[in-house]
């Protein structure tokens, strides 16, 4: 049923982190810049104010009915309960994105590809822990075939508050050369 | 438009002195034989006459309840709401309109019992409105129950051993809750009254005038106040004008005192004040 | 200004609707899962002129609108189950005095305080009916933000058109889902104006009506010096409390929705050529039933969908006509039964009818829907 691009992702974390944001990043990346479709439906409530918090995010050729996440595709998870919560849901041979220091993942997990990416170090590295999130998202655009990295950079752009988005966007770099780096077996 | 003179009319068989501001096909008015509400509705007809304001630059909202029936006697833009709505009604309305004199005149029953949060927050916002509430003490249109007005003890349909509740202070509460003009009359002072709903219109802001008027059909009668002209002579006998007082000092106790005047007269910024504080550009971009 | 393309919240896109048709007042009071509209309406209304005023509760914000709307501005307010329970008292002065104005209700779960933060479709019965008396209502449905958007200029345009609260039903998850909206140049929008009477003032009457049983208004403080009442009144608009101006007014009332059903009424139909079993949806329900129906085309069932847009008036016509030809109607929404009565009702026993209920605090998986298909 669906097109040659299809993809289910799960954002989760704290609220705070720019879960929510992440997932409105994609969505723009695929739908303003990739033309194709995506929606984005995420938890709401207090959850959403400091407490576990997720962003459901669907990209696809094909008009989308159901907007909600059950087997994701990719996983990311910057939270140790987001990480408990989501695992068991990534399918089989999905991608999973963890925090190194903020999620410690069970072992021999041969069931996904999973990377383990210092983001929030890498981010305090470049002046604000709060872009970790960005982080993420540059090592997911080398990882991942979900969105063009190139839309993906002008969504970070477009997305992120007004005059910090040089900053966003070498927090995204980090990322995405990192990825590249490991990808290749080098990092 | 020429507007008629009352000094021109009077005398002239067959027209009321403030026809041009009437709707002469609905009359006769379904108010009471004795019902003070003719007196204050004049009272505001005078005022909006003696104003030398575009007669179109008003409309008039009422609530529900014989005080909100004046919105449809009044040959001007009128409005007449529901029970309570008079207020945000005519919030919605000035803020289309700003130029506009809004006044609201309903009774106490619809502006601060089940109106009573409206009325509060109008006067917070400083809300560029009139408001006339006639305070006959009662829900006259119901037959006479109890409101948040009934003074303490009085007997209504509704309390007949006599209310248990203590009433609301009107021009108390209007002056707390931010109103930047409160008065308060009786019936029997009209030519005050007339020059408080006058300076009420030209007042900016929220502006409240209390009537402390009588229904002698329904609260009358039950509380045995006699006829409608006793009423009055027994509001000539307890009323003490005490200008400038604190709301909080002017005394309702309709057996003993009443005290009336113009309580607060201040000068405070307006919602449409403060919105061009905080918008300032958007009024260029209005071009006004 | 150009077609932008913007990954924005439904809510959001509801907002971004009236800004773009003319909407110059929003009056309303913050409630979950519509305080997005609200607080879009904020931001926006200061940047082309208008006011965004936040009341002390939903009765104040939906007498606020009515009085707005008569001075002449493009009113709106928004609010959930709730707010719209308060806000019955006023639709119902806007019926009656034939105020144009929108009223977007964001259903999530109750009865009362139910699931603030979680979706439901159980409000559908209380917009038909949910003020006093009787009446005619109108009120249309939105699946998307991109659907939200578009119906919302609509709502405004009928309000306008037929001079009446137009109500604007979605839901949480509509609501708070992001999506692509895309945003045609504004003077691309077709915008329907106030109908205003070119009658000079000692000629109009208010409630006068044109052949489409609709009556021109005029401006307030433009000499006209009207009046206008919840009582029930004549076409001077004065209360008259008899029987016979009672009919006269509500005759026009109603008729003037119910003679211009054919102008009102708007649905999709999908795989409908050689359809035997129909999906009826609306709101975010249309979309696992889409994909139900794309299954079950799949195993090589004949379905098609009907996706109401307008919910009232109700499209009868073509449910009545549908009936004998299809072997059943499968209505899924998120109560225990709401839309399916209407079904029922113009369906007069001619096919079967299966109701997919739903308590509320979560949408349908397309298996759910599919598998009722698949047994009918």
């Amino acid at each position: 049923m669906s097109g040659e691009v299809y993809h289910e992702i799960i954002i989760s974390g704290y609220g705070g982190q720019g879960v929510i944001l992440n997932g409105s990043i994609l969505g723009k990346a695929a739908t303003i810049y990739d033309k194709i479709n995506a929606t984005l439906v995420q938890s709401y409530g207090p959850e959403a104010r400091g407490g576990a918090c997720s962003a459901h995010v669907i990209i696809s050729e094909e008009t989308i009915s159901y907007p909600y996440v059950h087997n994701p595709h990719i996983l990311i998870s910057m939270s140790q309960e987001a990480y408990e919560n989501n695992i068991d849901s990534l399918r089989d041979g999905g991608l999973l994105l963890t925090d190194t220091d903020l999620v410690k993942r069970r072992k021999n997990d041969e069931r996904h590809v999973s990377y383990s990416i210092p983001a929030t170090r890498m981010a305090e590295k470049l002046g604000n822990k709060m872009m970790a999130n960005i982080v993420i998202l540059g090592y997911l655009a080398s990882l991942s075939d979900a969105v063009n990295a190139e839309s993906l950079r002008n969504a970070v752009e477009k997305s992120v508050p007004k005059g910090t988005e040089e900053k966003n966007l070498k927090a995204f770099e980090k990322g995405y050369k990192r990825g590249e780096k490991q990808k290749s077996g080098t990092g | 438009m020429k507007k008629q003179g009352i000094k021109e009319l009077n005398g002239m068989p067959g027209k009321h002195p403030l026809s041009d501001l009437l709707r002469d096909d609905r009359m006769p008015h379904i108010w009471c034989p004795g019902c003070d509400i003719g007196t204050i509705f004049a009272s505001c007809l005078t005022a909006i006459h003696e104003s030398n304001i575009d007669y179109n630059d008003f409309a008039v909202i009422s609530g529900i309840g014989c005080s909100g029936r004046a919105a449809g006697y009044v040959k001007l833009d009128s409005f007449h709401t529901t029970h309570g709505r008079a207020i945000p009604f005519a919030t919605g309305l000035k803020i289309a309109k700003p130029k506009m004199k809004i006044i609201v005149f309903s009774g106490d029953g619809d502006l601060f019992t089940i109106g009573g949060n409206h009325f509060i927050h109008a006067a917070r916002r400083n809300m560029d409105l009139t408001i006339i509430c006639v305070n006959n003490f009662t829900y006259g249109m119901t037959g006479g129950q109890v409101a948040s007005s009934t003074p303490f003890k009085a007997r209504t349909s509704t309390t007949p051993n006599g209310n248990f509740e203590r009433p609301f202070n009107l021009a108390y509460m209007a002056a707390a809750a931010g109103a930047a003009y409160v008065a308060r009359w009786t019936t029997l002072h009209v030519r005050r009254l007339t020059n408080s709903i006058l300076e009420a219109f030209n007042k900016k802001g929220f502006s409240f005038v209390e009537v402390i008027s009588s229904c002698p059909t329904s609260f009358g009668r039950k509380n045995k106040l006699g006829p409608p002209l006793h009423i009055i002579q027994h509001f000539h006998k307890i009323s003490v004008i005490k200008n400038s007082i604190h709301p909080k000092d002017a005394n309702l106790d309709i057996e003993k005192e009443i005290v009336v005047g113009k309580f607060v007269d201040i000068e405070r910024p307006t919602f449409f004040d403060l919105w061009e504080e905080i918008y300032p550009p958007i009024r260029e971009k209005r071009g006004e | 200004m150009e077609e932008t393309e913007q990954f924005i919240m439904g809510d959001t896109a509801c907002a971004e609707g009236a800004i773009a048709c003319g909407c110059k007042f929003f009056a309303g009071y913050p409630i979950t899962p519509a305080t997005e509209v609200a607080e879009r309406m904020a931001k926006r209304l200061p940047q082309v002129g208008g006011t965004y005023i936040q009341m002390e509760d939903e009765m104040a914000s939906m007498a606020a609108i009515l009085g707005a709307s008569w001075g002449g501005l493009k009113s709106m307010t928004s609010t959930s189950g709730p707010g719209f329970s308060l806000m019955m008292e006023n639709i119902g002065l806007g019926i009656i005095m034939e105020v144009p104005c929108v009223v977007v209700n964001v259903q999530r779960a109750g009865p009362s305080t139910g699931l603030p933060t979680l979706c439901a479709q159980g409000d559908m019965m209380q917009a038909r009916w949910g003020s006093h008396g009787h009446y005619e209502i109108i009120a249309l449905s939105a699946s998307s933000p991109q659907e939200l958007f578009d119906i919302t200029i609509k709502a405004f345009n009928l309000s306008e058109k037929y001079r009446l609260p137009v109500l604007v039903l979605t839901d949480e998850v509509v609501g708070h889902m992001t999506e692509k909206v895309v945003i045609p140049p504004y003077d691309k929008i077709d915008v329907y104006p106030r109908r205003i009477s070119t009658l000079p003032p000692e000629e109009y009457l208010p409630y006068v009506s044109d052949e489409d049983m609709v009556a021109p208004m005029v401006g307030v403080g433009e000499g006209y010096r009207i009046h206008s009442t919840g009582l029930t009144h004549d076409k001077r608009g004065y209360p008259v409390i008899t029987a016979p101006v009672q009919k006269e007014m509500m005759d026009r009332l109603i008729y003037k929705i119910r003679n211009n059903v054919d102008d009102i009424v708007k649905y999709e139909e999908i795989e409908m050529a050689d359809a035997e079993i129909v999906v009826i949806a609306y709101g975010i329900s249309a979309r696992p039933a889409l994909k139900a129906l794309e299954m079950a085309r799949d195993r090589g069932i004949k379905c098609g969908m009907m996706k109401l847009i307008t919910i009232w008036p109700f499209p009868e016509k073509r449910i009545k006509e549908l009936a004998p030809q299809v072997r059943g109607f499968v209505v899924p929404e998120i109560n225990y039964g709401q839309i399916c009565l209407e079904v029922e009702r113009c369906s007069a026993g001619k096919t079967e009818i299966v109701l997919v209920g739903h308590a509320g605090g979560a949408i349908f998986h397309p298996n759910e829907i599919l598998e009722v298909i698949s047994r009918l």
